[in-house]
């Protein structure tokens, strides 16, 4: 590669000036806009209204999981439509959006000093696309039949079958095409994010100058352009087999009494197209929060981040590697056992790059100056529930450690502390981080404190005793929990508490959601680099941000993200493009 | 300040809760007692590092807290550090791996000497089906299936003919005899799963899959359904009771054979 960080010249012009659109009307401002920040505006209020969504049945759920019996309006299909909703709201259309649409409009053109996505436009179409795919989605819930009812993993042949709440209605139609619209937009959305990255960094932005934010947002996008296509084709074949009669996933089947007009299709291919993208997905979430887990602790510890070019490198590995440890989600499947073997050894390698990642966290602790704001404690947090969550990944990833606790409590508190609590705090924590650039106020300190206490506390109190459950047998996926002999009296006492912390912990996203609104006009003001950052996006000339980023002249990069406290330096922080040598700052290359 | 000292007590809470909880696995009752040793040691390792992880942090917290005049250290790598906690990682989750794979060799090595029982999962039943006096069981097909013939066996099979059929009803075994059990499925998933034999597997319609075990306490256990079926999934349960030797022919002898409950349907469908 050319050398293009000499300490006091600058840099060579690599990056053309870009020609922006310039919005001619209060529409085009802020409504059909074509600026990245807007559009992650929209994407992260979008993706947190259908979040609520998913919060609300969550909440359901637990009402009938603690007090079974107690209330008459959530039958057994209202139960599984719920979880269904919850999951795949969540998963896709909560954390990826957010992460990616949200998280990567706003900060990609602004870490990497361009003045905006490449495609404006498409980037544009990609949000109304997600939010026709939103709409879609919740137009399942009105219905005839209501939504479906088959699981998150939409297991064929029961998700088109009659035993199923929506399997012969519209619900599962309405989940597969918006699904399908999901990806369609996404897709334009994430080809904005990668070409943006690799072309319009801006003059001395070297791929390892990078933040490890868009280290990490820009290796999820990779990762879901590469696995949407196999839930794309997923969604479509199931499409066809629901809507056309073909039988790509359907064998001969006998559904109450009759037989059906299938035949000769394969259940599990279904499993092993969702799985191929399920698992990368996994990390499509997780990447974006590692990333910038990273630069929270960093920033917040005044200490550069502990082993950067590991850090890549494990970003990087773990993408590449999640491409091959799909099918851990499907030990018990019925698969040739003889996989077994196989996935089961990848999965547990991936634990070493992890396990790294960790490590270089706490070592970033270690000798920093820690200042415990809002942000770092979400990250504090993050690395508490990430560790659990990670470690009782190692249980269900051994593969005959997996036999008895597949489908069982113990799956769904792994999951969720790894994928759904653990990349949540760090979003909060995030948005905490973030949120004086957007709006130029800071968010509400106290407000800030109970939100944390109660949100790291409650969903750890929610979680971690839910693998005991699950290590008692009980499966996952029952709304009635009476009839089943493992489950003892004390359990559901459990189950109960439980339910009681997921109202706690949802009504503290609601003082959250307040704050939020509150602070736009009451928040302290914040100046336009409050936490004394290094990176692009806290040296705009203005806050917020106008159009096109960065006033006349785009920023020049003269070091890494990573210069705090460095010794003989007259600040704890040297931003990226200050040019000059000072102290003895050594940055890896 | 606050964050160390509940740091702490996350790791002590989680401990103590581990230790001393009411909530833990139901007492074994097949040859599977593999599987939570490999759990215990799984147990062990991952929890030494949560603990030393999370005390690790309270403790940075602690110390390097941000105090007046204070200034972060400035070490951009340290390779020696990096390698050296690389290494160690791979030896724990060998440790892990490795027992976990030969436990897995013996879970897919069926043993010469198992006896076949064929268990057939529908929406929201189960069906078994064993062997008759020739020790073979029949070919089926979900094709096959009707009101007459619930399980689909090939009614032109020879081998069929004298298999022991048990619609919608208990399942016995013998204790101590290596089972090998066949799942088919005539409809949607399911999984047949009793948490006491730790055991479980996918039933698939229009393929056979299979898992194998040893009861080894006689005794009344619950079937449960691991995999979402539909709306009945949670109330989809059974009964397998492990029996000694002489009650389980005692049971046997009063089943009734595939031959046996379809001859009233073929004198009906003659007339």
């Amino acid at each position: 590669m050319v050398d293009v960080t000499p300490a006091d010249g600058v840099p060579p012009a690599e990056v053309a000036e870009m020609e922006l659109y310039h919005p001619h009307s209060w529409w085009t401002k802020y409504v059909f806009s074509q600026d990245a920040k807007v559009i992650a505006i929209q994407y992260s209020a979008t993706a947190t209204a259908i979040g609520m969504v998913a919060l609300v049945l969550s909440w359901m759920m637990r009402l009938q999981l603690g007090f079974p019996g107690t209330f008459d309006f959530i039958t057994p299909e209202a139960y599984y439509q719920f979880i269904t909703m919850h999951g795949m709201i969540m998963v896709i259309y909560l954390l990826t959006a957010l992460f990616l649409g949200g998280f990567g409009n706003y900060l990609i053109p602004l870490m990497v000093g361009a003045r905006d996505m490449v495609f404006p436009y498409v980037n544009m179409l990609s949000y109304w696309i997600y939010l026709l795919a939103v709409l879609v989605l919740v137009s399942s819930f009105f219905a005839p039949g209501g939504p479906t009812g088959a699981g998150w993993t939409l297991y064929p042949p029961q998700a088109i079958m009659t035993g199923t709440p929506g399997g012969q209605d519209w619900g599962i139609i309405l989940m597969l095409v918006s699904l399908i619209l999901f990806i369609i937009g996404f897709t334009m959305g994430g080809l904005n994010y990668v070409v943006t990255v690799l072309q319009a960094r801006t003059r001395g932005m070297t791929l390892m100058r990078l933040p490890l934010t868009v280290w990490g947002i820009f290796t999820a996008t990779v990762m879901a352009l590469l696995a949407f296509p196999a839930l794309f084709v997923a969604c479509v074949m199931m499409l066809f087999d629901r809507a056309l009669g073909t039988s790509f996933f359907m064998p001969a089947i006998v559904e109450m009494g009759e037989q059906l007009q299938h035949g000769g299709g394969s259940p599990i291919l279904f499993q092993h197209l969702f799985w191929f993208f399920g698992h990368p997905e996994v990390y499509i979430v997780a990447l974006p929060a590692f990333g910038i887990v990273s630069d929270l602790i960093s920033t917040h510890a005044r200490k550069n981040i502990f082993g950067y070019r590991m850090m890549v490198w494990a970003i990087v590995g773990i993408g590449a590697l999640s491409f091959v440890v799909w099918a851990h989600h499907m030990y018990v499947s019925g698969m040739h056992p003889y996989f077994g073997f196989f996935f089961a050894t990848t999965t547990l390698i991936i634990a070493v790059p992890t396990a790294i990642k960790v490590y270089n966290w706490v070592l970033t602790l270690w000798r920093g100056d820690i200042h415990l704001t809002v942000p770092m404690l979400f990250a504090l947090a993050f690395i508490v529930t990430f560790v659990n969550g990670g470690l009782t990944g190692l249980f269900l990833g051994n593969v005959v450690v997996d036999v008895p606790l597949s489908d069982t409590m113990f799956v769904v508190a792994h999951f969720h502390m790894v994928m759904g609590v653990a990349p949540i705090l760090v979003i909060l924590g995030a948005i905490y981080h973030w949120y004086p650039k957007v709006t130029g106020r800071m968010l509400n300190e106290a407000m800030g404190q109970f939100h944390f206490w109660v949100t790291f506390l409650g969903a750890y109190l929610i979680f971690f005793p839910m693998h005991y459950i699950g290590l008692m047998g009980v499966p996952r996926r029952y709304n009635e929990l009476t009839a089943t002999t493992v489950m003892t009296e004390s359990a559901h006492d459990l189950n109960a508490f439980i339910s009681i912390m997921a109202f706690l912990v949802g009504f503290a996203q609601i003082v959250f959601l307040f704050n939020l609104i509150w602070s736009i006009r009451h928040g302290r003001e914040a100046g336009g680099n409050p936490w004394r950052a290094t990176t692009l996006e806290w040296q705009t000339s203005e806050t917020p941000p106008a159009h096109g980023n960065f006033g006349k002249e785009l920023p020049i990069v003269y070091r890494w993200a990573y210069d705090y406290s460095v010794p003989g330096a007259k600040e704890d922080f040297i931003p990226q493009n200050m040019p000059g040598s000072f102290g003895s700052s050594r940055e890896p290359a | 300040m606050a964050i160390a000292l509940v740091l702490v007590l996350v790791v002590v809470g989680s401990v103590l809760f581990h230790f001393l909880s009411p909530w833990w696995w139901t007492p074994i009752a097949s040859n599977w007692d593999y599987i939570d040793n490999t759990i215990i040691i799984t147990f062990w390792i991952t929890g030494v590092v949560f603990a030393a992880v999370v005390l690790f942090m309270a403790y940075c917290v602690f110390r390097f807290r941000h105090r007046e005049g204070n200034q972060a250290a400035y070490e951009p790598e340290n390779k020696r550090l990096e390698w050296w906690l690389t290494i160690v990682t791979a030896i724990g989750v060998t440790a892990m791996l490795v027992p976990g794979l030969f436990v897995w060799n013996q879970f897919v090595s069926v043993p010469s000497d198992a006896t076949e029982v064929e268990v057939v999962g529908q929406q929201w039943q189960w069906s078994f089906r064993l062997p008759g006096k020739d020790g073979k069981l029949g070919t089926s097909d979900t094709r096959n299936v009707s009101p007459e013939n619930p399980l689909g066996v090939d009614p032109s099979d020879a081998n069929g003919q004298d298999d022991v059929v048990v619609e919608a009803a208990d399942l016995h075994l013998p204790v101590g005899k290596p089972v090998k059990m066949l799942l088919r499925s005539i409809d949607v998933l399911h999984d047949f799963y009793v948490p006491e034999f730790r055991a479980k597997m996918d039933m698939i319609p229009g393929s056979v899959t299979y898992f194998w075990f040893t009861p080894t306490k006689t005794g009344t256990f619950q079937v449960l359904c691991a995999e979402l079926c539909g709306q009945g999934h949670p109330l989809m349960n059974g009964v397998v009771m492990v029996d000694t030797p002489e009650d389980y022919l005692a049971w046997l002898g009063e089943q009734q054979t595939f031959a046996q409950l379809s001859a009233p349907q073929q004198v009906g469908s003659a007339e």
